[in-house]
C-alpha cells in the first residue's frame, strides 16, 4: 500500500480509476481497473441510481484483477455501492473481493443515511435579549452566593473551623504578594515619573514647579496606585486563578472535591480571595511610595526643587482620609478580582480551548470591573467629601 | 521459528532516560512488517516511554533506532516529520483536539498534508469514522462522547493518512471487556485491511493473548528488557519468574516495585 501523503506521482491517464458494470445472466459484474488511491483525489463517486438495472435481491460479483494499486479510496467507492444497493437487497459477493477489502468493508455500516444534520439554531432578537438578561441575572446571583459562602468560610477560618489549608493560603499569598512586587514597582514607578513629567512641563510655565509633588502625591494616593496595582493583579493573578481552576475542572478534580464533600468555596476560592485581600492593600501602599519616588526622581532632575521641599510638599498635599479610602478600595478590588476569576474558572468548559477562554475572560472582566468599581468609588468619595 | 518478513522498526542497544534518570537500557528489538508487536511489563517499567521514543517524542540517549532501515534520529527534523507521516498513533486517552468535532479531528491531518478538495476529505473522513462505527457522531465534540468512543475516534484519526505503522498506547485501558474485545477485533481488521504493522503497549492480558504475535517484556527493577517473544509463547514457555508472574497474574513479592 502506498502512503496518502507522499506527493502524488504524475499519473498516466490510463491508470486513473475506472469501473464498468456489466450483466452476467441475472447477476451484475463490476470490473474495476487502474490505480485507486485516495491521495490522488480522483476516486469516482458511484451514482446513487447506478444499480437501477440490477434486479432486486441479486448479488454483485467483482473483478478486481485489473487493479494495480489501492488504499482506502477503493473502500470509499465500494462503500458507495454497498449503501446504494442496500434498499433493494442487492448484496456484494464477498468471495470475489480480496480478503483485506472484505474485512474493511464489513466494518462499515449498510444504511445509506449519513450523519444527522446539525439542528438549526436561530433565535429571534427579542428571545436573545431575554436569554442574555436571564443568564446575566443568574450569574450575578451565583457570584453573590459564592461570595457569601466564601465570606462565611472566611469567618469560620477566623474561629479556626475552616476547611481551608494554611499551606494553600501561604502559597497563594506568596504568589500574589512578594512575587508581584517587581512588576507592581516598575509600573507604579513609571506612572509616577510620567505624571511628574507631564505636570512639570505645564506647571513650569507658571513657576509652580513645586506643585508637581502635590500632583504626583494626590494622583498616586487617590487613584493611580490602587487602580494600576489592581489592573496588574487582574492580569497576573486573576488570569492564573481562572486557568488553574478551569484546568482542575477539565481533570475532574473539582468533581473529586465535591464527592468528598470538600466545599470548593472554602477550599479553592477562599485562599485565592483571601490572598488578594491580604496583599492588595500592601501592594497599594508600596505602589504609592514607589510612584512618589518616580515623581521625585523626575522632579529633582528636571526642576529646581530641593529634596526636602519636594518631601514637604508631598506630605502636606493629601490627608489621611484619602489614604484610608483608597486602602479600603484596594481591598474591594482584591476581593472582586479573586471572586470573579475563580467563578469564571469554575464555570469554564472542559476543553483546552475553554481554559484559554476562561483566562482571557477573567483578565477582561477583572480590568473592566476594577475601573467600573473605581468610578463608583469616585462618586461615593464625592458625596462623602473626601 | 525464523521470521522471514521484512523488518520495519528496529532498535539496537537503546537507552531511554529523562536527564540523569535512566528508564530502560539495552533495548534491542525488531518489529516485522504486518505483525502486532506488544510492549509488556508492570506499571512504571517504561512501556509508554519506549512508545514515546518510537514515535519520535523522546530521543534515546544511546543506541540506534531505525525505521525501514533508515536511521530515525540522524536525519533532519523535516525527514523525521516525513517518517512520522507513516505513523498513526492512538494515545492513551484518545488525545482528541477538544475544540474540534470528531469529523474535524479526523480531517485536520488530511487538510494539512494533502491537496485534496473539501468534499473528497469529507468522504474520507466519513469512511474512517465509518470503520470505527462513529459515523453518526461525526459532528459531536469530544466532550460529548464516552471514553470508549473517544478511543475509537482517536483510532479513526490515527488512520486518517493511511499510515503503515500503527502505535497504540493502552488501547483497552478503562474500557469494559466487551468494548475492549471489539476494539481488539477492530485493530485486527484494520491491520489486515490496511496491511499495517502494529505496536501496542498494554497490560491487558486477554487482549495481548488474542492479538499480539511478537513482543518485548520490560522489567522495572533491573531496567532492562528481560524477555522477547509473543505473549502466548512467554506465557507457556518463559521461565523468568517476573514474566511468569505477569502472564499468570500471580502475586509475586519480587515482582513488585
Amino acid at each position: 500500500m502506498t502512503q496518502l501523503q507522499k506527493p502524488p506521482a504524475p499519473l498516466d491517464p490510463s491508470q486513473s480509476p475506472q469501473w464498468s458494470l456489466t450483466s452476467e445472466g441475472n447477476n451484475p459484474l463490476l470490473t474495476l481497473r487502474g490505480v485507486w488511491l485516495a491521495r490522488t483525489g480522483n476516486i469516482p463517486q458511484f451514482p446513487k441510481d447506478g444499480l437501477r438495472a440490477a434486479p432486486a435481491g441479486s448479488t454483485i460479483t467483482f473483478d478486481m484483477s485489473p487493479i494495480t494499486d489501492w488504499d482506502t479510496g477503493l473502500i470509499a467507492f465500494l462503500w458507495d455501492i454497498k449503501r446504494s444497493g442496500h434498499d433493494r437487497h442487492i448484496t456484494l459477493d464477498a468471495q470475489s473481493l480480496p480478503a483485506p477489502v472484505r474485512q474493511l468493508l464489513e466494518l462499515l455500516p449498510d444504511a445509506s443515511d449519513g450523519p444527522p444534520p446539525p439542528p438549526a439554531k436561530r433565535l429571534p432578537v427579542l428571545e436573545r435579549i431575554g436569554g442574555h438578561t436571564i443568564s446575566s441575572l443568574t450569574e450575578i446571583g451565583t457570584v453573590t452566593s459564592l461570595g457569601g459562602m466564601t465570606l462565611r468560610g472566611g469567618l469560620q477560618a477566623l474561629t479556626g473551623r475552616s476547611r481551608m489549608r494554611l499551606s494553600d493560603l501561604l502559597s497563594d499569598t506568596a504568589n500574589a504578594g512578594p512575587q508581584a512586587l517587581l512588576i507592581v514597582g516598575i509600573v507604579n514607578f513609571l506612572i509616577g515619573a510620567i505624571l511628574a513629567f507631564v505636570g512639570a512641563v505645564e506647571l513650569q510655565k507658571f513657576a509652580a514647579g513645586i506643585y508637581v509633588a502635590s500632583l504626583v502625591g494626590i494622583a498616586m494616593v487617590r487613584e493611580m496606585a490602587a487602580v494600576m496595582t489592581a489592573i496588574i493583579m487582574a492580569g497576573r493573578t486573576g488570569g492564573a486563578y481562572a486557568a488553574r481552576i478551569s484546568t482542575m475542572q477539565g481533570n475532574e478534580e473539582i468533581d473529586a472535591l465535591n464527592v468528598f464533600g470538600i466545599p470548593t468555596s472554602t477550599y479553592l476560592i477562599l485562599p485565592a480571595v483571601l490572598s488578594l485581600v491580604i496583599t492588595m492593600p500592601f501592594l497599594y501602599l508600596y505602589g504609592c511610595l514607589i510612584g512618589m519616588l518616580g515623581g521625585f526622581v523626575v522632579a529633582i532632575s528636571m526642576l529646581d526643587i530641593t529634596a526636602a521641599g519636594y518631601f514637604h510638599q508631598t506630605i502636606t498635599s493629601f490627608g489621611i482620609g484619602q489614604f484610608i479610602f483608597a486602602f479600603v478600595k484596594s481591598i474591594v478590588f482584591g476581593a472582586f478580582i479573586g471572586l470573579t476569576s475563580c467563578r469564571i474558572g469554575l464555570k469554564a468548559g472542559r476543553s483546552a480551548a475553554d481554559v484559554g477562554i476562561a483566562a482571557t475572560r477573567a483578565v477582561v472582566v477583572g480590568i473592566v470591573g476594577v475601573i467600573a468599581i473605581d468610578a463608583i468609588f469616585a462618586v461615593i468619595a464625592d458625596v462623602l467629601g473626601i | 521459528m525464523t521470521d522471514t518478513r521484512k523488518t520495519v522498526l528496529s532498535m539496537q542497544d537503546v537507552t531511554l532516560a529523562f536527564g540523569p534518570k535512566v528508564i530502560q537500557k539495552n533495548i534491542s528489538l525488531e518489529v516485522k512488517k504486518g505483525s502486532i508487536f506488544a510492549v509488556m511489563g508492570g506499571s512504571g517499567c517504561g512501556k509508554s516511554t519506549l512508545l514515546k521514543s518510537m514515535i519520535g517524542l523522546l530521543r534515546p540517549t544511546a543506541g540506534e533506532y531505525q525505521v525501514d532501515g533508515e536511521n530515525y534520529w540522524s536525519g533532519t527534523e523535516a525527514e523525521r516529520t516525513e517518517l512520522n507521516h507513516r505513523f498513526g498513533v492512538l494515545f492513551q486517552s484518545g488525545a482528541l483536539w477538544s475544540s474540534m468535532t470528531l469529523g474535524e479531528n479526523v480531517a485536520l491531518p488530511l487538510q494539512m498534508f494533502t491537496d485534496l478538495k473539501p468534499d473528497v476529505i469529507r468522504r474520507l473522513v466519513e469512511l474512517k469514522l465509518g470503520f470505527v462505527g462513529l459515523l453518526p457522531a461525526i459532528d459531536m465534540s469530544p466532550s460529548e462522547i464516552s471514553g470508549g468512543m473517544r478511543k475509537r475516534a482517536g483510532l479513526a484519526r490515527a488512520i486518517a493518512l493511511d499510515p503503515d505503522i500503527l502505535f497504540f498506547d493502552e488501547p483497552s485501558a478503562g474500557l469494559d471487556p466487551i468494548t475492549s474485545a471489539r476494539l481488539d477485533d477492530l485493530i485486527l481488521n484494520l491491520r489486515d485491511g490496511l496491511g499495517a504493522t502494529v505496536v501496542i503497549v498494554s497490560h491487558e492480558l486477554s487482549s495481548l493473548f488474542h492479538i499480539a504475535d511478537d513482543g518485548i517484556f520490560l522489567d522495572a527493577k533491573s531496567k532492562i528488557p528481560i524477555a522477547h517473544g509473543s505473549p502466548r509463547d512467554l506465557r507457556d514457555h518463559c521461565d523468568e519468574p517476573q514474566v511468569h508472574a505477569f502472564m499468570h497474574r500471580e502475586r509475586n513479592e519480587e515482582g513488585r516495585n
